[in-house]
């Protein structure tokens, strides 16, 4: 078993007074994908934003390749980020930037490389999620998929060790899901990278997932722990065989 | 460990060795280090035998380099992920994006720039029809205008722009009395002061500045509302709900713009002749004295020639902000380009209606 790169300790998520979520802990390891699933508006994108500290926590906190997310500022903040990707859930790409020069930015803000190399990564990185031939196109002349696409080309740009994936199946159809399925995956098993994918795509999770938690709204917290498979075969929570056996809650 | 890179001779080919991480970091210290040592080489060895691991960036340089010469042997290469990262890198840079097409000669350029505007016209005339159209359906049945909506409208485009304008009057009333008062001075001349003021104020100061307060404050917010609401398909919703979009969005945009230009442009009046009359008084005229002079200078069609044309720039203003809003493209670029072509727009309709007016009040001698 390898070693674990995020720790997230008794986690909260309160807004106004509403609890979002609590009571939330897991382990994420090296090499792992590691899949945050739940219904629609059961936290999981929020709980994604304390991990990489957007939002701060009512309680508990995360800690990231050694380090605690909260409370850390300033040039070690940076070069924490730098190892992280992040892929948003609709994209995010700079609509007055062509997809190229979207990739190109982390390229030109954190590492010295030449123009002439950080174009060709950036080809190359639109290249391994099918977009090779979309460089110059900006983000208003593409579709949806191809805009979340780019956004995990983006998130990969400075080869993070981990990266964070929002909803990214979400509107794909099922060969280019399946396509970034396998990406993840080769991409995890190549390069020991770890990610933390936020899904409820049940073919998704069930193909790349190696560990996961669920989330859920009623039970503002976690209700399973473990292997998507097992999960699926083995829980008696009758919200959690609900969500792998696609059936109505009674 | 950080990358190395040693080069040397190997027979007739060079020989470049990397060791180490071929990392983003190692990489850029690399680059022209490595390019300097192809330059001119036609066979070229790979010596991996000492790279650890490689990221992107790094199976990117080695890529280069077996681009820029003709023949290129690799050796030593460490299997797993050091294979993986180079096999995956070179597959995806196997399609590169399609050469940009080349650029139209001269006419070619001109004709479909004189197409594209040609086609704006259109759509602008066809705009306009519509706008009519839908106006004259709710004179029709009136019960169908928005009336909430015309009054958010109203209160937005003309209560909430009260404020600016009676500072911005004043400010205009001052500058002009102080500034004409410098030369006519000279010809003894003062007392004429509140004549050129009120008159330029009213017939076209007036009506112009608010103009420009409109489109700088309405105009730019309807193309923006109306932008995002484009963005984000909201239009398309209504027109499949069998809605128009023009009655329903635009015609409260409209009536509120056409009803408070008027205003706009009497308060603009008004302050403009208090400021007026604060320098005068400076200048020791008594109020009672401006008044006069003004009553003599300035008649009732002067103020109406300056409201009825306010009222046409509010429509204007308000045609080409809704209008810049309803043709915006995509994405958040689209809205601020939407918001800037109804300023831009709105001021230079207003400077063409405004001509418009000048020559018609000259030929019914107003």
């Amino acid at each position: 078993m390898t070693e674990p790169v995020i720790r997230v300790e008794n986690l909260a998520a309160r807004f106004s007074g509403r609890t979002i979520f609590e009571h939330v802990s897991f382990e994420v390891r090296r090499g792992e994908v590691f899949v945050i699933l739940g219904g629609s508006g059961c936290g999981k994108s929020t709980l994604l934003k304390h991990m990489i500290g957007l939002y701060a926590p009512a309680e508990g906190g995360t800690t990231i390749l050694g380090q605690r997310v909260e409370g850390l500022a300033g040039a070690a903040r940076t070069a924490l980020l730098r190892r992280l990707g992040v892929m948003w859930q609709s994209g995010a790409l700079f609509g007055s930037l062509t997809l190229a020069e979207n990739i190109s930015v982390p390229l030109e803000e954190h590492t010295d490389l030449p123009p002439e190399a950080r174009a060709l990564v950036a080809q190359a990185k639109l290249g391994l999620v099918g977009l090779g031939d979309a460089a110059g196109r900006l983000p208003a002349e593409i579709s949806g998929g191809m805009a979340k696409r780019a956004g995990i080309a983006r998130a990969m740009a400075l080869d993070p060790p981990i990266l964070f994936l929002d909803e990214p199946s979400a509107g794909l159809d099922p060969i280019t899901s399946a396509g970034l399925d396998a990406l993840i995956r080769q991409l995890a098993r190549d390069l020991g990278t770890t990610f933390v994918v936020v899904t409820h795509e049940l073919q998704s999770i069930l193909a790349i997932g190696d560990r996961c938690i669920m989330l859920d709204k009623e039970a503002r917290g976690m209700i399973a722990e473990g292997d998507p498979r097992r999960l699926r075969e083995e829980s008696t929570n009758p919200v959690v065989r609900a969500f792998f056996r696609r059936e109505v809650l009674a | 460990m950080s990358a190395t890179l040693s080069a040397s001779a190997d027979g007739p080919a060079t020989r470049l060795a990397f060791a180490g991480v071929l990392d983003a970091a190692g990489t850029a210290r690399l680059w022209p280090e490595a390019m300097r040592a192809v330059r001119g080489a036609r066979h070229l060895v790979l010596d991996l035998a000492g790279l650890t691991a490689l990221d992107t960036a790094g199976a990117v340089l080695l890529l280069r380099l077996e681009r820029a010469v003709r023949e290129t042997r690799w050796q030593g290469m460490p299997a797993g992920p050091v294979q993986a990262v180079l096999d995956r890198t070179r597959q995806a840079l196997a399609n590169p994006p399609p050469p940009a097409p080349p650029p139209l000669p001269p006419l070619a350029w001109l004709g479909r720039a004189t197409l594209r505007q040609g086609g704006d016209l259109l759509d602008q005339i066809g705009f306009l029809g519509e706008a009519a159209l839908a106006g004259l359906d709710t004179l029709r049945r009136p019960w169908r205008l928005r009336f909430a909506e015309t009054l958010r409208h109203l209160d937005e485009a003309g209560l909430r722009a009260f404020g600016l304008t009676l500072l911005l009057g004043v400010l205009i009333g001052v500058i002009l009395a102080f500034q004409s008062s410098i030369p006519m001075r000279r010809f003894g001349a003062e007392v004429f002061i509140p004549n050129l003021v009120g008159i330029s104020l009213l017939r076209e100061l007036g009506p112009l500045m608010a103009a420009v307060i409109l489109a700088g404050r309405t105009g730019s917010a309807y193309a923006a509302e109306l932008g995002t609401m484009t963005v984000n398909e909201e239009i398309d919703a209504l027109r499949i709900m069998g809605i128009d979009p023009i009655a329903w969005l635009v015609l409260p945009r409209l009536l509120a713009g056409m009803l408070v230009m008027p205003v706009l442009a009497l308060l603009m009046d008004l302050s403009g002749l208090a400021g007026m009359a604060v320098v005068m008084s400076s200048l020791g005229f008594p109020p009672v004295g401006v008044v006069n002079q003004l009553r003599n200078a300035v008649k009732l069609r002067d103020l109406l020639g300056g409201l009825l044309k306010a009222a046409v720039f509010g429509l204007s203003i308000a045609l080409v902000g809704c209008r810049a809003g309803l043709t915006a493209g995509r994405g958040p670029r689209a809205v601020g380009d939407a918001a800037t072509a109804a300023v831009v727009g709105g001021i230079v309709s207003i400077v063409l209606l405004d001509g418009v007016f000048s020559v018609l009040f000259f030929r019914l001698g107003w």
